[in-house]
């Protein structure tokens, strides 16, 4: 099969997982009462049409920022989480929920948002013109100190509920989103995607390492500010709407890998669309399994992925020997 | 059409890796850049590629500030291959050869003009055979002609090749000299790094000798390759004769007695 067969394959999918996300759930919601005014119609409007546009677009900001992310490090253990961002806004957010701050229109939004500006500005300043490693380096410190930090403001939490609010924040879900949520969040994303989907030639010139790619006209400076800002924008305003939704970035490009080979920019948009159908999935079955709370979309993913991934690298070895 | 430096130094730490460099490379010559670890010679290749930025004086080509181009014209004149041999993914050598492409590709897809240049460069190494092969599943010797290949699909009117026989056997090593050889009587600009003293004395036109940052001495084999200045910059013994075909060889003894 050729990649444009299965990008177009892909892209039925993604129709089909979008779909699955409207219609499933405790009540189904079949396409006929779509527009209909009763109790269908709203629970159609107000929840799962938000719902199902986060969940695409997060999937597809994941997917992408792990597949760019690989790629620019040469790393395929690379994922969103290593640059901090994710860190980062989940510290903003679990800051306004804290404060309160969270209960005015945009609040945790905002707070999430400031705290994925400010890890930006610092992983620039802390990796400027240091190459691949400074960067790495700087996207662990911020990752630990502001998951220490975060730590620290759930212990100090007034009251056993403002601690279990935040930790449940934490733990990455798609539930209660509004539309004016989604309308919030979207220009970053589509923003820091349009950056991320732009350094598709540079990616590839990597392969040859960095003086290689320096050789062929590659400005490495340029495209380190590109990515952090994609990432930052994208993956910022996904943790401010979501929480922290692990193993996408991580999965998602090793399976379009197998499929199309390794080249980094021929597996870009493919892995925004793969990540899009793993979470709209994803999300849709977490509101399938029966009791009276959802599992939070973070951990399905994790308790799905772990495996997953780890059946990934035993099929790897045994090809790899 | 030639590449100068003029003056050019370098150091990191306040400990001088290239001093005073003043050297001219000619179009249509096979340079060949010599000295013992240390003496300078990946810095001098890198300023020469406009990867480095000189701490003092300029590295030009016909008269143009290196460092003052603006990268992808840069690119399309000057094409290097690096040290290392670095291919991190596991992509087909026709794409990896493509990568040369970069600096002439505007918007997404090749040209006609991308994919002549990418199959002259793969006939011209011989490399066609393994066009779908990953790279990473080529023998050392067959992924060595696929990155110069890369390098010659961007056309570039010098060529840059540090250390490029590293890893490789004498009949591989053979195959990348005659190669750069080749290009070189195409009229391009071959330099390179080399640490294979018999191989300089055998396919260089010219020859530039650093010792600790420094040219010690550059010129024509016979002026350059003399067992006095393999002596004073290698610290070894060796003697220059020629053999029965007339051809200039070189034998090492063994290192000079104190």
């Amino acid at each position: 099969m050729n990649n444009r067969t299965l990008t177009a394959l892909l892209l039925l999918l993604t129709l089909a997982a979008f779909l699955l996300s409207l219609m499933a759930g405790k009540v189904w919601i079949w396409p006929n009462s779509w527009a209909a005014d009763n109790a269908d119609g709203w629970i159609f409007l107000e929840l799962r049409l938000p719902r199902a546009v986060l969940g695409l677009c997060i999937g597809a900001v994941l997917g992408l920022s792990g597949a760019v992310l690989q790629g620019y490090l040469r790393n395929p253990l690379a994922d969103p989480t290593v640059l901090g961002v994710s860190a980062s806004a989940a510290l903003g957010g679990v800051g306004a929920i804290y404060t309160g701050l969270s209960l005015l229109p945009f609040g945790l939004f905002t707070c999430a948002m400031l705290g994925a500006g400010l890890s930006i500005l610092l992983l620039l300043a802390i990796s400027r013109g240091g190459g691949t490693m400074g960067f790495i380096l700087g996207g662990m410190v911020l990752s630990t100190l502001a998951g220490a930090l975060t730590a620290f403001v759930i212990s100090i939490a007034p009251n056993p509920f403002a601690a279990s609010e935040i930790i449940n924040w934490l733990m990455g879900a798609l539930t209660d989103r509004l539309m004016a949520d989604v309308w919030t969040a979207l220009p970053f994303m589509a923003l820091g995607v349009a950056l991320l989907l732009s350094t598709g030639r540079a990616l590839d010139a990597l392969t040859l390492g960095e003086n290689g790619a320096k050789s062929l006209g590659i400005n490495l400076f340029r495209l380190q500010w590109v990515i952090v800002l994609g990432v930052g924008l994208a993956v910022g305003a996904s943790v401010a709407v979501s929480g922290v939704v692990g193993f996408v970035g991580l999965i998602v490009p090793h399976l379009i890998r197998a499929l199309y080979g390794e080249q980094p920019s021929q597996i870009l948009l493919p892995s925004a669309l793969g990540g899009a159908i793993l979470t709209l999935t994803a999300d849709s079955l977490v509101r399938l399994v029966p009791g009276p709370s959802e599992v939070r979309l973070g951990i399905a993913m994790a308790v799905l992925g772990a495996p997953f991934f780890l059946l990934l690298l035993l099929r790897y070895r045994k090809g790899a020997a | 059409m030639t590449l100068t430096v003029r003056n050019l130094g370098f150091a990191y730490a306040h400990q001088p890796i290239l001093e005073g460099i003043d050297a001219t490379f000619d179009a249509g010559k096979f340079t060949v850049i010599l000295g013992p670890n240390g003496a300078g010679k990946s810095t001098l290749l890198a300023s020469l590629a406009g990867l480095l930025k000189p701490q003092t004086g300029t590295a030009s080509l016909h008269g143009t500030d290196i460092t003052r181009m603006p990268p992808t014209a840069r690119a399309r004149q000057i094409g290097l291959l690096p040290q290392g041999a670095e291919t991190h993914w596991a992509i087909s050598s026709e794409a990896l050869v493509a990568l040369g492409r970069t600096p002439h590709m505007r918007g997404a897809g090749t040209s006609a003009d991308d994919r002549r240049a990418i199959s002259a460069a793969m006939s011209a190494t011989a490399t066609e055979g393994f066009a779908h092969r990953p790279v990473t599943q080529l023998s050392g010797g067959e992924r060595a002609r696929v990155l110069l290949a890369r390098v010659l699909a961007g056309e570039p009117e010098w060529i840059l090749a540090d250390e490029p026989l590293t890893n490789l056997d004498p009949g591989f090593q053979l195959d990348i000299l005659h190669l750069l050889r080749q290009q070189a009587e195409a009229g391009k600009g071959v330099i390179a790094v080399l640490h294979d003293l018999q191989y300089a004395v055998r396919f260089a036109d010219h020859l530039v000798l650093l010792h600790a940052g420094r040219i010690f001495a550059q010129g024509s084999v016979d002026d350059v390759i003399t067992p006095a200045n393999l002596a004073d910059v290698y610290g070894i013994d060796a003697n220059l004769f020629k053999d029965e075909e007339g051809a200039v060889q070189l034998f090492i003894k063994g290192k000079v007695r104190p």
